[in-house]
């Protein structure tokens, strides 16, 4: 019987993209119990409903996080305008798509970068991260902005992608994507990443289910669930399957997001092939009453989005549940048992997101 | 069998000598932007009329025009480029650029004189950076 | 219209014994929010392949007290005590409880706002 020693883990660490601090209970250098600790960045954007009006919301909505930032403002608008029962154009349907897709492969080829930051193989960290400037360059070039695109609005987007660009774009991607399937085959298969990652903070599917797990920590684990299946914006027309690993460990994980970049690859190009002439947008009249949730897949997950408005142009409540708040129980799930030297991977197999979380 | 570790290896360490670097080796090389890129807010004095709609648009309230001092002024920090304004700007006064906002160390605000056209059908310009 | 969403209106009382019956069926919890109106409005949303449920329990904004649901979905501590901290609402029986110390934030309970109409509706 070992003695039991508290060791801070956190808010700086080299493996955390955003501060959560961790309170791990150690005996003998394994992981007895682990306490989350929140509120470093908490900025109290909802609150921020009582002085921006329901189009001004989108703005902060993005602002809520820098790497999962078009969804949230798609999200936003997408529950605004269900609310006023506003119809958008198809074409905006599909950008708002494609972007959102963009968005998805940024994101992942950050996490695949700082994953292999953990485990040491820095080289591989950098040439994800090469891969992925090409990514915001098509970011930049199509909506003015590298992370934060500014490009999604009540009614539609701002602006649109004209047919030369779009096919320029679809070259680019190509190459990109030759590029990005080296980078993918040396997570697969290289023998240090499978040693560091496998068989690391297991979670079995019944518990998975239990703790509500969601996104690619869920999908790991053997769970079919993708919030895209419901089909809002064009999803419903696009053909896919969610990604998923039996295995349920950090490597399954890591998996899954290396084959879901090669499926967003793929929804892009159906999207960019289907994507119909008209306008972007329509016009907004009148000011949001009532309520709805809506509901979109964010690279790290499921995230919901509470919008109630009163028939002023201020709403009354704008709730956010980033996917990263639902994942910090099956994390502490997983925490327990584990080895100390484990403990920053088992952190960053969820992909935090603190900023969002915390909002 | 040792052969393909070897071809492999030579290969990329080819790549790697004679191929450049992969970054963008700014500021040796200048930084590429694109067209739609969203840069600092630019006006053009002749074509204001200082009707306002610019600074109530402004979800950071950056803008704030005079229209007794006949000024428009935008505080380069708290602007966040959403190229709202240039939106709704009813005269296309005023233009994004594309480069990125420079860093600045003292004053952080802009402000533009703007003179109105005149009766007469002759315009006065005048812009002065305060 | 993405998809069908259903809100039932319970009471606190109803609320544990509703919240079993739906993990016994297999439901997975989504979220508990919570929203400042002349009470509060506490939602408890459930989703099972896609299919959404959402559960509003009115909480009277002077008294607030509602029951945790750790006992049942273990996860929901993160939930509850974020309501705890942000709209100052006690939550009974948490099984990993930060007393008010879940957000690191200077004012207590701070996005308990009374909302402009408040006055007059009283």
């Amino acid at each position: 019987m070992g003695k039991r020693t508290v060791i801070p883990f956190g808010p700086q660490h080299p493996v955390l993209p955003e501060p959560i601090h961790l309170d791990l209970a150690i005996e003998d250098e394994r992981v007895v119990e682990a306490i989350p600790s929140l509120g470093f960045v908490h900025r109290g954007l909802e609150l921020l409903v009582e002085k921006m009006d329901f189009q001004e919301m989108v703005f902060v909505a993005e602002r809520i996080c820098g790497i999962c930032s078009f969804m949230h403002g798609l999200g936003c608008s997408l529950g605004i305008e269900e609310i006023m029962g506003i119809e958008v154009p198809e074409r905006a349907r599909y950008l708002r798509t494609i972007w959102s897709e963009l968005s998805r492969i940024h994101s992942h080829l950050l996490w695949l970068g700082l994953a292999a930051d953990a485990a040491g193989f820095e080289s591989l960290f950098t040439h994800s991260w090469r891969v992925r400037e090409k990514i915001l360059d098509i970011a930049e070039e199509t909506t003015g902005g590298r992370v934060i695109f500014g490009a999604c609005k009540v009614g539609g987007t701002r602006r649109d992608i004209d047919g030369e660009t779009l096919v320029r774009v679809l070259g680019r991607m190509k190459d990109i994507e030759a590029d990005y399937r080296s980078i993918a085959a040396v997570f697969r298969d290289d023998y240090s990443m499978r040693h560091r990652f496998s068989g690391v903070g297991v979670m079995s599917r019944e518990e998975a289910r239990e703790l509500g797990a969601v996104g690619p920590t869920a999908r790991g684990s053997g769970i079919a669930r993708d919030t895209r299946e419901l089909g809002y914006a064009a999803y419903g027309g696009l053909d896919f399957e969610p990604v998923i690993e039996d295995a349920g460990d950090c490597y399954a994980r890591c998996m899954v997001r290396v084959r879901e970049v090669h499926q967003s690859f793929d929804l892009i190009r159906q999207a960019a092939a289907k994507i119909p002439g008209g306008p972007v947008e329509v016009k907004v009249k009148g000011f949001p009453e009532g309520e709805y949730f809506s509901r979109l897949e964010q690279p790290r997950g499921e995230v919901i989005y509470y919008i109630r408005g009163n028939g002023t142009k201020f709403l009354d409540r704008f709730r956010v549940r980033t996917p990263t708040f639902a994942n910090i129980g099956p994390m502490v799930k997983m925490l327990a048992g584990c080895e100390l030297a484990d403990v920053p991977v088992i952190v960053l197999s969820i992909d935090p997101c603190i900023s969002c979380a915390e909002r | 069998m040792l052969l393909l570790p070897i071809v492999k290896m030579t290969k990329t360490v080819m790549k790697s000598l004679l191929g450049g670097s992969a970054c963008k080796m700014y500021p040796l090389r200048p930084p590429t932007f694109f067209g739609g890129t969203r840069g600092p807010v630019e006006i053009d004095p002749s074509k204001c009329v200082l009707c306002g709609l610019c600074a109530k648009k402004c979800p950071a309230g950056a803008i704030a025009v005079d229209r007794e001092g006949k000024t428009w002024e935008i505080d380069r920090l708290k602007c966040i480029v959403c190229s709202l304004c240039a939106d709704i700007c009813p005269k296309k006064c005023l233009v994004l650029r594309n480069d990125y906002t420079p860093p600045v160390t003292g004053e952080t605000k802009d402000v533009f004189r703007i003179e109105p056209v005149s009766k007469e059908g002759h315009q006065d310009q005048g812009k002065s950076k305060g | 219209m993405i998809e069908k969403q259903e809100t039932i209106s319970i009471t606190i009382g109803e609320l544990l014994e509703k919240v079993c019956r739906l993990a016994g069926e297999g439901y997975r919890l989504v979220q508990i929010g919570c929203t400042r109106l002349d009470s509060f409005q506490v939602d408890y949303t459930f989703d099972k392949d896609y299919r959404f449920l959402n559960l509003r329990v009115l909480v009277p904004a002077d008294k607030a007290v509602i029951p945790s649901i750790t006992g049942v979905y273990w996860c929901a501590f993160t939930y509850e005590n974020e309501i705890h901290d942000l709209f100052g609402i006690e939550v009974k029986n948490l099984n990993i409880d930060y007393a008010g110390n879940f957000y690191r934030i200077a004012v207590e309970a701070p996005f308990n706002v009374s909302r402009p109409g408040d006055e007059e509706k009283e």
